[in-house]
């Protein structure tokens, strides 16, 4: 009963508030300054890109026709167009998304949630998070030798799909695995105390709430892919291209066909690099419109990725 | 002897509680000695004829009664507030029914002086040698299980509560030295009820008193002494 | 004849709260490890059928380990390993036993958690999910079913009207409920509480508790508690545990005025150990 009685100590004497109060301003003062530092760090970043994305508008912007987008490239830069650029690489997209996306979200469900703990899993998890550091260029090299020739897939649409499904692979599986990991594991046993098998779990809870993490990482991986150039020339991209592929959709049954994915191509980067190196400066109008495309292209996906994480993850609380 | 007995060798990790408990024990005690005192000041008056101090002891029943009810508010505040569990229960409530005990012994010493101030106007009777032989067993009997609840001594205890046989027994042989009395004499009738009342007094005394060991080893044990029916009177 | 203090054996005084218990389970030598850790020391101790048991003790102490093991949570973490025996009655099964597949055994005894943890879905397909793996897809069958389940956990009245909203809208003490609910859908034989109004205020503490008794007498359950008073209230028999041993069981009744052994009476008393 004493202790609770016991009056309160008085500490702050008018001197002794005036030292609390410098003290407080002295060490306020270095907030101050790593705001500042912060701000003008972030500034140069921003700074740059814009001025780069507003350099390329007014190089570029005057080439943004219809014409544009319809026309196949040409030897007369206001003729040349990136018709065969943009449709190779919507249908390199589509390949590497079909194929890539599901195998790397069933590896970095099986590594997350059906794995054994033990060092091959290990070995593969680190090999995994090293693969999504390997330069480009290096897939290319592995792409020419497996799919071109070993496979012999040549140099079509459907080597330049896998490769870059290869090449993001290890980006949606890192997502995946986070996302999966942030289900809380509270969720996971609730299931299972009920009497869910891990399947059952996987399908019902990992999986469908961990879908807006995984399309983030899935989205930021496909627009990647779209801006990448080397591992594509590297397994021989063609560059001067003024023909489509066949359309995969046909007016005769079985009205979808497969032929496209033999078909040579060219992908927008490519395009856009084959214009940059060469002489004239009309040529370098043409670039830059496609590099405002491209640049387009991968905000408009990236503006999607947060929108969708966004609007899913709003019906999901634990 | 089966069970152990549960120990308090520990210290509680709230130590007021500690100490709220130590004050319980303590305010028993306190009210242990007053009554214990009464009933032997209450002796004194009756067998010296001493008027004053059965006024003494009458009047020193106010403060037994003020103990027993800050006790109450005590182990009240105890059981509400720390949800007292095993042995530290057994003790709360046991405090409670242990110091109704020490009020009822306060009030027959009460009774017995009330009755030695009458007693005193006249010559001393000759059963009261007897009677005082009683009051001492009962004494004892107070003394040692106070001894045995500040000690926690279930042997103790437990060596009261055989006792109170003997009380019983002198007093069924009083009670009929009284009636022969009553019997030759019918004059000695008035005064022999009041010898009378004062053994019953002092047998319920007796009783409180193995009340209290009984008490002391279901707070030690946690259970109670096995007591044929037929003892019990 | 003498009096004589005859303190009553612990066994012979004991008095059971219910008539005639059945034994629902019996675990016999039980130890546990996980990894080289031994987590649970030679468990002997007898479940009785639709009583409460309570599992109290310092943390640390394996309650809640040895509540696991009753529907083999400790499979979904590696290097675990059982040793002993959880018998099952009527049937006589040993539920840790390697030859018995955990889903087998989840499917009879349900859990219900420290935090509630409903399924980020409606309050009906939390209820109804433990019917849905099990493969029951009639419409009528799982709306008895999850009605029923969710009468039993007294949330009925409070969500019969909103069963399509999200189960993580309501209330915590509503969550647990629901919880409680899901538990309830698929008929257990055993229900497990892990400490489950830790993380409720009184109120809704004090309603999970009223449950709690209510279903004793239906199902037999098994809960871990860090608060004492809560055994003492919910539970007819109390088991007390200490650094993996079970050191003391008995009637609640009896544990808690006369515990056998000294560490249980300073535990409950709240002294140094």
């Amino acid at each position: 009963m004493a202790s609770l009685s016991r009056p309160i100590t008085v500490t702050a004497s008018p001197s002794a508030l005036g030292e609390l109060r410098s003290n407080v301003a002295r060490r306020r003062r270095w907030d101050v300054v790593f705001a500042a530092v912060g701000v003008i760090a972030t500034s140069v970043g921003v700074i740059t890109l814009l001025a780069l994305f507003i350099d390329l508008l007014l190089d570029g912007y005057h080439r943004l026709t219809l014409d544009f987008f319809l026309s196949y490239p040409s030897r007369r830069p206001e003729q040349a167009g990136i018709l065969s650029a943009w449709v190779g690489t919507c249908l390199v997209m589509s390949v590497t998304a079909v194929v890539g996306v599901p195998l790397a979200v069933a590896a970095g469900v099986y590594l997350e949630e059906y794995a054994p703990r033990n060092w091959v899993t290990t070995l593969i998890e680190i090999n995994v998070s090293n693969l999504a550091a390997v330069p480009s260029i290096v897939y290319g090299l592995l792409a020419l030798g497996l799919f071109v020739y070993a496979l012999n897939f040549g140099q079509s649409i459907l080597s330049a799909g896998l490769t870059l499904a290869l090449m993001i692979m290890p980006i949606i599986v890192v997502a995946t695995r986070e996302a999966v990991r942030a289900v809380p594991h509270a969720i996971r046993e609730a299931a299972y105390a009920v009497g869910a098998t891990r399947w059952q779990v996987t399908r019902d809870h990992v999986l469908p709430y961990s879908i807006p993490g995984i399309a983030t990482g899935v989205i930021i991986g496909l627009a990647r892919a779209i801006g990448e150039t080397a591992p594509l020339i590297t397994i021989g991209a063609l560059t001067f291209i003024a023909y489509l592929p066949d359309p995969p959709i046909t007016t005769t049954p079985p009205f979808i066909n497969f032929n496209w994915l033999w078909s040579g191509f060219t992908v927008l980067p490519i395009q856009m690099f084959n214009w940059v190196s060469r002489p004239g400066t009309a040529f370098h109008a043409n670039a830059a419109a496609a590099g405002i495309v491209i640049v387009a292209l991968t905000l408009v996906m990236n503006a999607f990725a947060i929108w969708l994480r966004y609007r899913l993850r709003k019906r999901i609380t634990w | 002897m089966p069970g152990k007995p549960e120990a308090l060798e520990h210290h509680h990790i709230v130590r007021a509680f500690d100490e709220e408990l130590a004050r319980l024990t303590s305010a028993i005690v306190e009210m242990g000695g007053l009554a214990e005192r009464q009933v032997a000041d209450a002796m004194r008056a009756l067998t010296e004829g001493d008027v004053e101090l059965a006024a003494r002891v009458i009047d020193s029943d106010r403060k037994v009664d003020e103990l027993e009810e800050r006790i109450d508010q005590d182990a009240i505040k105890l059981l509400a507030l720390r949800q007292p569990m095993a042995i530290d229960l057994r003790t709360i409530a046991m405090s409670l029914k242990i110091s109704n005990d020490l009020e009822r012994i306060g009030d027959y010493a009460v009774s017995i002086a009330k009755r030695s101030q009458r007693l005193a106007e006249q010559p001393a009777p000759k059963p009261l040698q007897q009677l005082a032989v009683i009051g001492n067993l009962c004494l004892g009997m107070v003394k040692d299980v106070l001894d045995a609840y500040v000690e926690r001594d279930a042997e103790k205890a437990t060596a009261v509560w055989h006792r109170d046989q003997e009380v019983d027994q002198q007093y069924t042989s009083l009670f009929r030295e009284l009636v022969t009395y009553m019997l030759e004499d019918p004059r000695t009738i008035s005064t022999c009820i009041d010898l009378l009342f004062i053994a019953k007094n002092m047998e319920r005394i007796a009783d409180h008193a193995t009340n209290i060991g009984e008490k002391i080893v279901y707070i030690i044990y946690g259970a109670e002494i096995n007591r044929p029916r037929h003892e019990v009177e | 004849m003498k009096p004589s203090i005859a303190l009553a054996s612990a066994t012979e005084s004991r008095v059971q709260p219910m008539a005639d218990p059945k034994v629902k389970s019996r675990i016999r030598n039980l130890n546990f490890y996980y990894g080289q850790m031994q987590a649970l020391k030679n468990i002997n101790m007898d479940i009785f059928e639709h009583a409460v048991t309570a599992l109290i003790g310092p943390s640390g102490c394996g309650k809640s380990t040895l509540l696991r093991c009753f529907n083999r949570m400790h499979d979904l973490t590696p290097h675990t390993r059982y040793e002993g025996e959880i018998r099952l009655y009527p049937d006589d099964v040993n539920i840790v036993g390697p030859d018995i597949d955990p889903i087998e055994v989840r499917m009879r005894i349900s859990m219900v958690f420290q935090k509630p943890n409903p399924f980020p879905k409606s309050i009906y397909e939390n209820v109804a999910y433990g019917l849905r793996v099990r493969g029951i897809k009639s419409r009528s069958e799982l709306d008895g079913r999850v009605e029923a389940a969710l009468r039993g956990a007294a949330l009925w009245d409070e969500v019969k009207d909103r069963l399509d909203e999200p189960g993580t809208a309501l209330s915590g003490g509503q969550q647990q409920r629901l919880c409680i609910a899901r538990a309830l859908a698929t008929d257990p034989e055993i229900i497990l509480f892990d400490e489950p109004t830790s993380a409720l205020d009184p109120i809704a503490t004090a309603s999970i508790e009223d449950l709690i008794i209510s279903m004793a007498g239906n199902v037999t359950v098994i809960i871990v508690t860090h608060n004492m008073q809560q055994a003492a209230r919910v539970s007819n028999y109390t088991a007390f545990m200490y650094l993996g041993e079970l050191i003391e069981f008995g009637a609640t009744n009896e544990l808690f005025t006369r515990p056998r052994h000294q560490r249980t009476s300073d535990y409950l008393t709240g002294r140094f150990g």
